[in-house]
């Protein structure tokens, strides 16, 4: 076989684990969508904000110090003392938990009934309300956000495969931090549809996804299902944060990855967590796929901005509620 | 089924309620009816006569649909529930089953029937021990359990929706228009159900229904609903032999069946008058 054959599984690879990643976005959107019929546009911001207070709680930053020192003239930023990870990451998800009381309370409670677009556009305010107040409370610096994970090339994997490919093939090149983020998003994932499938709430969560007025009949609180929904929510955003943050910082662009996932709901359905998964894998590997073996050698690059979005419209066409998107089942 | 009611004890006390949507549509312009314990009582009227608002101004699930109840009072128990949310409610016994079955589609029969529980919290054994009994009822949802609610037939899916709320453990289920769009034996057969949980499990009814002839056999009082209002009530036997209402909800009369039409301006009249 020759290196370039090996070469093409390294990409394969690699898109698998960038797909994963996507999965992990579109997997936010999906929970809301399933529970509140609710399209979030504030995932990504949400990504973005536990990202930063979970560095903010790491570094000790004092939270709103700059509107303190902007105020009253003071100079305080720092606490002066490092968290533990473990710690930070706990303290992070309180917030993402408290965060998702707050938006049922002050948002969702009141438009109870009303429109999907309204509700849509309501996320839009939270989006952009999020991000400036994300700003003022840790301050807009890019910074870095380091868990432990270890990053670089994954020197064991390149060395134990090197034999494979003959004198021009030095072994796969793989991101340990991307095969870590592959492994516990495959745990959240599974742990995901343990939960919905075989304990109390999830089966409240899927009822309520079925049918509000019905769920409500038999005494299921909506209010209680929809913080579960937005806390768990936030929890992955949280773990998308902390993966994407420790790949390429922790800055605005962070919030732009809820645009990969778009492409990946349309293929995988608004409303399938398997379908959110796969969707992810197949944008992955066919984005990094499609520019190896047509984009780069024959339309001269850069294809894997636009290849998602294609094949989403394809779908859109042939198969609109995506590869597994609920059924809508109709009896005769 | 002549006597009136099985006890003298009251559960439901609605007084004069006035129910009004979107703050500008009046639905109900004073309806008041009581439900005793242990009886079946049926609420009977014609298409939006406003007795699926009546039921979801008890079950507070107007809310929800932009609907306020306005004037008068629902007691149960003797408290009012417009201080209780629908989760509160199910948990002091009282369920509503809706109109067109609203089963979750894509849990299976037996999932249906789990979230019934929800409120309750009690262990594992307790709730299967109530599955079997529910299944004991509803044979066919037996064999069904393992199929997702939103394939299994119309019946299926109402004997799924009265299964769901018993699962609850209610003492008073308001049951809204179990008959419609299902097959007459399969009304026949759901209405003997009814009656059996109401005899042997002691479950209170209030049924909404505009199958008038059946749900006056299997009721034991009943209430006639026209637009937002009670024009009368009397225990079911008495409704039954009733001219007017053999008139105008059975279709019979005197001289034999007559043609609907008569029947109607006839209908409209009365109401001038009344």
């Amino acid at each position: 076989m020759s290196a370039e054959f090996y070469f093409g599984i390294e990409v394969f690879l690699n898109g698998l684990m960038a797909g994963v990643m996507y999965s992990l976005v579109a997997l936010g959107f999906v929970l809301i969508f399933k529970a509140s019929g609710i399209f979030n546009y504030a995932q990504g911001i949400m990504a973005l904000f536990a990202a930063m207070t979970l560095v903010g709680f790491q570094e000790g930053q004092i939270p709103f110090a700059h509107l303190f020192n902007a105020m009253f003239g003071t100079e305080m930023h720092h606490f002066g003392w490092h968290m533990n990870a473990f710690f930070a990451i706990i303290l992070a998800l309180g917030v993402m938990v408290l965060f998702a009381i707050l938006v049922e309370k002050l948002i969702l409670k009141h438009l109870v009934n009303q429109e999907p677009i309204i509700l849509f556009m309501a996320t839009i305010g939270l989006a952009y309300f999020m991000e400036g107040f994300g700003d003022l409370m840790w301050g807009s610096n890019v910074k870095k956000l380091d868990v432990g994970i270890p990053q670089g090339g994954n020197f064991w994997i390149e060395e134990n495969t090197a034999f494979l490919g003959g004198e021009n093939f030095y072994g796969f090149y793989l991101d340990t931090l991307d095969i870590y983020a592959t492994v516990i998003a495959t745990i959240l994932v599974v742990s995901l549809v343990l939960f919905s499938q075989y304990t109390k709430t999830g089966r409240a969560l899927r009822a309520v996804a079925d049918d509000h007025q019905a769920a409500l009949s038999v005494g299921i609180s909506l209010r209680t299902i929809w913080v579960i929904v937005w806390a768990i929510a936030g929890f992955v955003a949280l773990v998308a944060g902390i993966m994407w943050g420790a790949k390429s910082g922790v800055q605005f662009s962070l919030s732009l990855i809820a645009l990969k996932a778009l492409p990946v709901l349309m293929l995988g359905g608004f409303t399938s967590i398997p379908g959110a998964i796969i969707g992810g894998l197949i944008i992955g590997v066919g984005e990094k796929m499609f520019e190896f073996l047509i984009g780069a050698p024959l339309l001269g690059g850069a294809t894997e901005n636009w290849f998602a979005y294609m094949v989403a419209l394809v779908f859109l066409v042939f198969r609109p509620q995506g590869l597994f998107g609920e059924k809508i089942i109709e009896r005769v | 089924m002549n006597d009136m009611t099985k006890s003298d004890e009251l559960l439901l006390d609605v007084n004069n309620i006035e129910v009004i949507y979107n703050h500008v549509i009046l639905v109900l312009k004073g309806v008041s009816l009581s439900v005793p314990k242990g009886g079946i009582t049926a609420l009977l009227g014609g298409n939006g006569a406003g007795k699926t608002t009546t039921l979801k101004a008890i079950s507070n699930l107007l809310h929800s649909e932009r609907g306020e109840v306005t004037k008068g009072s629902i007691l149960y128990r003797g408290k009012p529930v417009a201080d209780l949310n629908p989760a509160a409610l199910v948990k002091s016994g009282v369920i509503q089953v809706m109109e067109g079955r609203h089963c979750f589609e894509h849990l299976t029969v037996e999932e249906n029937l789990l979230t019934g529980s929800f409120t309750r919290s009690v262990s594992r054994g307790d709730i299967a021990a109530d599955l079997e009994m529910v299944y004991s009822y509803f044979p066919r949802l037996k064999e069904r359990r393992k199929s997702q609610a939103g394939y299994t037939s119309g019946g299926e899916q109402q004997m799924c929706a009265i299964g769901r709320a018993l699962m609850s453990r209610p003492e008073t289920v308001l049951l809204d228009e179990p008959s419609m769009g299902l097959a007459p034996q399969l009304v026949e057969e759901i209405f003997g159900i009814v009656k059996e949980l109401n005899e042997k499990e002691g479950v209170s009814f209030l049924l909404a229904e505009q199958n008038t002839n059946v749900a006056l056999r299997f009721a034991h009082y009943g209430y006639i609903l026209e637009s937002g209002r009670v024009v009368m009530d009397g225990p079911a036997a008495d409704l039954r032999e009733n001219p007017d209402v053999k008139e105008f909800y059975l279709g019979m009369s005197e001289e034999g069946r007559k043609s609907y039409r008569d029947v109607r301006s006839y209908r409209r009249r009365k109401r001038w008058l009344s």
